[in-house]
């Protein structure tokens, strides 16, 4: 292995300019002429919008322009669109209500776009948007899954009674049903799984740039996906072709999903840049990011699990009530549906499953992909039943799941959810996380705790996820209204260095980093000759983006595709500078070489040759060392693992402490296990601010109770305890690189092992089930429900 | 409007600024200086921290007004001939960034930190983060980065 080869933890690159305060972020960037936009957003949650007066705001100082809802519609801007169209279990498609940029006639959630204010400079902005005279007639709001689905509810859409976006299933009922039916033992879950806020901590911002000379538009933006964001907004809402539009997305500061969607700010600058004749600059203020992010999770699902008498599971039967918000966001149909119901097998031989999913619209903000998408849901419902199932029939723990597991000789596994796994050993990373984490010594630190009156509890998870979503048609049949492939272009140099144009962004993932380790590893050339290109349409090829743990699977898979068109035609090359037969050239540490020979061309000597083609096959070949793939991928991939967690509950406060989390992740070949490890930490970090932190909450008139960093509890560092992470790898059998994806896996598998350990911890207390986030307050509640006699002393 | 002179980074800057211009909003806005970033507006998340008369200050959360005449610290002012700090060095070294976004605020006050306290355990660390929010690394890195700079800059007599 080569020092800075795969598989070498290499320092990041990118690192450099973030550490000297150089990063290049959206609202870093300062164009000549730039105006600033303050969007005044409503704060009602459902109203009708009778009147917007800006005549005041107008007459401000330093403002250039004022623009609502019908100034868009006037000049036919559409809507934003969803990217995956659901059908309903009778075949009928989903609603899809229409999402103006500015709000049209009503607003439907607190922070629904009413107006855009343009002036000289963001206070003058501001201060004239507070001129704006909104009358609203209000009208009831449902804040809440419970309440959108309640007979007589008030109605959000027209063309969606029931405040129902989809009604949809998978998995034949009544064969479920039947198998229920003759079960041995059946354990049941109610649970909700707490909405959240994403928070990455780059605000989202955007900057609208128009040339009347040449034409073109600029959009800076900070998005994971600038291609999609092109194709969306270009398409859809604005209508200008791509040829003349330019998406960059810089350096972006965290996304976790929330950054994958089209939004509304993006259209609203981009429309009125040629209006107002100067560049405009938006950027959130993060009370902005919590009532305009897309929110992740919010789903309320009761569950069951058919077992026979020794454990075995039979069936599962799953209904979810998932909420969408007032809109839907670019992704968020497919989440509770495509990336969710298809889960619910685990790493279990559970034979048959039924799933159905009703997508609720509400008086909140839209909910998406949030780091993990639908594989957390999915997780947290599985794993707590097999708890609950274990419980029940006084089975241990990680008996019942050894028992259940899908065999290491059983792949490929067809599972009866429509995935096939191609490949795994989840006993292997149980077994190495058990012994990690110590777990046969638990029940004497457990008894050492108690002696100092503590709770101290332990539990696991076992889980898998799916990454690197396609193939395309697979994909398109089950409507998805996107490819899903992946681009990358590989330009030698004449001198032998190479710059790659690669459709994947990197927003804290170290691509410049992995990937060049990857190219130099391939190619045998040093690491410092390769440069890694993101993120400007302008200069990389249509690519699909980062989200899903895609960006090795999928695009560094088309990255490996470009590089060996690269080697082939470098064949043809040193054949024919070394007057052989192309057949018999062989490719190695850099080396074009005869074979059984020692005659041999380094890799700088062909690149030259291809660009100064003097002795050089041009009859045959072109000149230039260039190549450009795609890859649509095979299949998903399949990532899993192990997760534990330990921890402590001090029963006079209800304080949380977690002693020791270990995880165990099998993600495929690691190229960089120091990247690896601070993927799995920073997602585990996310996942235990689900489980004991965070919870995003609106009143029952709609108001977000939890808007600001004061009010929701994201994890600080004395929240969050040492992260044990090791891999233990099986190769994806699809791609050529063997790599799985290991973006999500932390926020997948940790939050049912700390709820496990939440309700081991309290076993005492005759409890079954906890919901997100355990709060001191709710533990010490139940603490205090479960001993009144303890109470009353 | 209120005129301010401050030393930034050793440097004496001046600037013409509104009585609500917060510091932060002259050192990036006005001085150009963008590594100082804002991630909240509730002085909860300290991706803007700099040094004030060197302690460590959330610059959103402070007037340029209330900078005038201080000597002003910032994360560009850290490395020199381009070379890293060497608690910059430690960050890297460790894989204490992701995204770079909160880094200046982490790595600023890792250094008031270190001047109060040379030898920080990892619960001194953490808890010396409180006013620090990170949502990429989980802090793992973060605390084993600080701690690493600590000891090269003992052993570096800085």
């Amino acid at each position: 292995m080569a020092q800075d080869g795969i598989g070498a933890s290499v320092r990041r690159k990118e690192d450099f300019r973030f550490l000297i305060g150089r990063g290049l972020y959206t609202d870093d960037i300062k164009r000549p002429g730039q105006t600033h936009a303050y969007i005044l957003r409503s704060n009602q949650a459902h109203a009708e919008l009778r009147k917007v007066d800006t005549e005041a705001a107008k007459r401000m100082p330093g403002v250039l322009a004022v623009f609502v809802g019908t100034d868009m519609e006037a000049d036919k801007v559409g809507g934003l669109p969803c990217g995956w169209l659901i059908k309903n279990k009778d075949g009928s498609p989903m609603k899809e209500p229409p999402h103006p940029p500015l709000a049209i006639g009503r607003v439907r959630h607190v922070g629904d776009p009413v107006a855009v204010v343009v002036a000289e400079t963001r206070e003058q902005a501001k201060d004239a948007a507070e001129r704006i005279e909104v009358d609203y007639k209000p009208l009831p709001a449902v804040a809440s899954i419970a309440a959108a689905i309640k007979p007589g509810a008030p109605q959000i859409w027209d063309v969606a009674p029931g405040n129902t976006c989809y009604d949809w299933h998978i998995g034949d009922k009544a064969a479920v049903d039947a198998v229920f039916a003759k079960a041995h033992h059946v354990a049941k879950i109610d649970l909700y799984n707490n909405r959240l806020v994403p928070n990455a901590m780059e605000p989202r911002a955007a900057i609208g740039e128009y040339d009347a000379a040449s034409g073109d538009y600029t959009l800076y933006t900070t998005s994971q996906n600038p291609h999609v964001i092109r194709l969306l907004m270009g398409a859809f809402v604005l209508h200008l072709p791509e040829h003349k539009l330019r998406v960059y997305a810089p350096d972006v500061g965290g996304g976790f999903g929330s950054k994958i969607y089209h939004y509304a700010e993006e259209a609203i600058v981009t429309w009125a840049a040629p209006k107002v004749g100067r560049p405009i600059k938006w950027t959130a203020e993060r009370s902005e990011s919590f009532m305009s992010d897309a929110h992740g999770r919010d789903h309320l699902t009761h569950a069951e699990m058919a077992l026979d008498k020794d454990g075995k599971f039979l069936a599962l039967r799953v209904a979810t009530n998932a909420n969408m918000g007032a809109y839907l966001s670019t992704f968020a149909s497919c989440i509770p549906t495509y990336l969710y119901a298809t889960l619910l097998a685990g790493v279990y031989t559970t034979p048959i499953v039924y799933c159905e999913v009703r997508a609720v619209f509400t008086n909140t903000v839209p909910v998406d992909a949030y780091r993990g998408a639908g594989r957390p849901e999915a997780t947290f419902l599985l794993e707590r039943l097999v708890d609950i199932a274990a419980r029940d029939m006084k089975m241990d723990p990680v008996a019942i799941r050894r028992k259940n597991f899908i065999a290491a000789t059983a792949f490929p596994y067809q599972t009866p959810v429509a995935l096939q796994y191609d490949s795994g050993n989840y006993q292997a990373t149980l077994d190495q996380a058990l012994k990690a984490a110590d777990w046969a010594g638990f029940e004497g630190r457990r008894a050492e705790a108690k002696k100092r009156g503590k709770l101290r509890g332990i539990g696991v998870s076992t889980y898998i996820e799916a990454c690197g979503i396609a193939p395309s048609n697979v994909a398109g049949a089950l409507g998805a209204r996107a490819g899903l492939f992946e681009a990358a272009e590989v330009r030698v140099h004449p001198t032998g260095s190479v710059t790659v144009f690669t459709g994947s962004h990197s927003h804290g993932q170290g691509h410049e980093t992995t990937f060049s380790q990857l190219v130099a590893d391939q190619l045998g050339i040093p690491f410092d000759n390769v440069e890694i290109v993101h993120g400007d349409t302008a200069k990389i090829p249509f690519g699909m983006g980062t989200y899903g743990s895609r960006s090795l699977a999928v695009g560094g898979t088309a990255l490996v595709k470009a590089v060996d068109k690269i080697i082939a035609k470098g064949k043809k090359i040193a054949a024919h500078m070394l007057e052989a037969s192309e057949a018999d050239i062989e490719f190695k540490d850099g080396k074009f070489t005869v074979a059984g020979t020692d005659r041999s061309k380094a890799f700088g000597e062909i690149a030259l040759s291809a660009y100064i083609p003097h002795n050089y096959p041009l009859d045959q070949l072109e000149p230039g060392l260039d190549e450009t793939a795609f890859y649509d991928p095979k299949n998903f991939t399949f990532p899993a693992g192990c997760h534990i967690c330990e921890l402590e509950i001090d029963p006079q406060t209800g304080t949380t402490h977690i002693a020791k989390f270990t995880a165990v992740d099998d993600v495929g070949r690691v190229i960089n296990p120091m990247i690896v490890e601070g993927q799995v930490q920073g997602g585990v970090g996310q996942g235990i601010g689900q489980a004991l932190l965070e919870n995003c909450v609106y009143d029952k008139d709609g108001q977000l109770v939890t808007g600001s960093m004061l009010d929701y509890c994201m994890p600080r560092a004395d929240d969050l305890p040492s992260i044990g992470v090791a891999t233990h790898a099986t190769l994806c059998a699809h791609n050529p690189l063997g790599v799985k994806g290991c973006g999500e896996v932390g926020a997948i598998g940790s939050p049912p092992a700390v709820i496990n350990a939440v309700v081991d911890a309290l076993r005492d207390y005759g409890v079954k089930h906890m919901d997100m986030p355990a709060t001191p307050m709710k533990v010490w509640q139940t603490i205090r429900a479960a001993s009144p006699k303890q109470a009353a002393e | 409007m209120p005129q301010v002179s401050m030393t930034v980074n050793g440097k004496a800057v001046s600037a013409t600024v509104e009585g609500r211009t917060l510091l932060v909003q002259l050192l990036r806005e006005q001085l150009g200086l963008t590594g100082t970033h804002v991630g909240c507006d509730t002085s909860q998340c300290g991706a803007c921290v700099v040094h004030v008369d060197g302690k460590s200050v959330k610059s959103c959360t402070m007037l340029a007004v209330q900078a005038n005449g201080a000597a002003v610290a910032t994360i560009e002012g850290l490395a020199t001939n381009g070379k890293l700090h060497p608690m910059q060095e430690a960050f890297r070294d460790n894989h204490g960034l992701q995204c770079g976004f909160c880094t200046p605020g982490m790595v600023m006050s890792a250094l008031d930190l270190v001047k109060h306290n040379a030898n920080p355990s990892e619960t001194q660390v953490r808890e010396w983060l409180e006013g620090n929010l990170c949502r990429c690394t989980g802090y793992h890195n973060i605390v084993k980065s600080i701690q690493a700079g600590a000891a090269a800059m003992r052993g570096a007599g800085r």
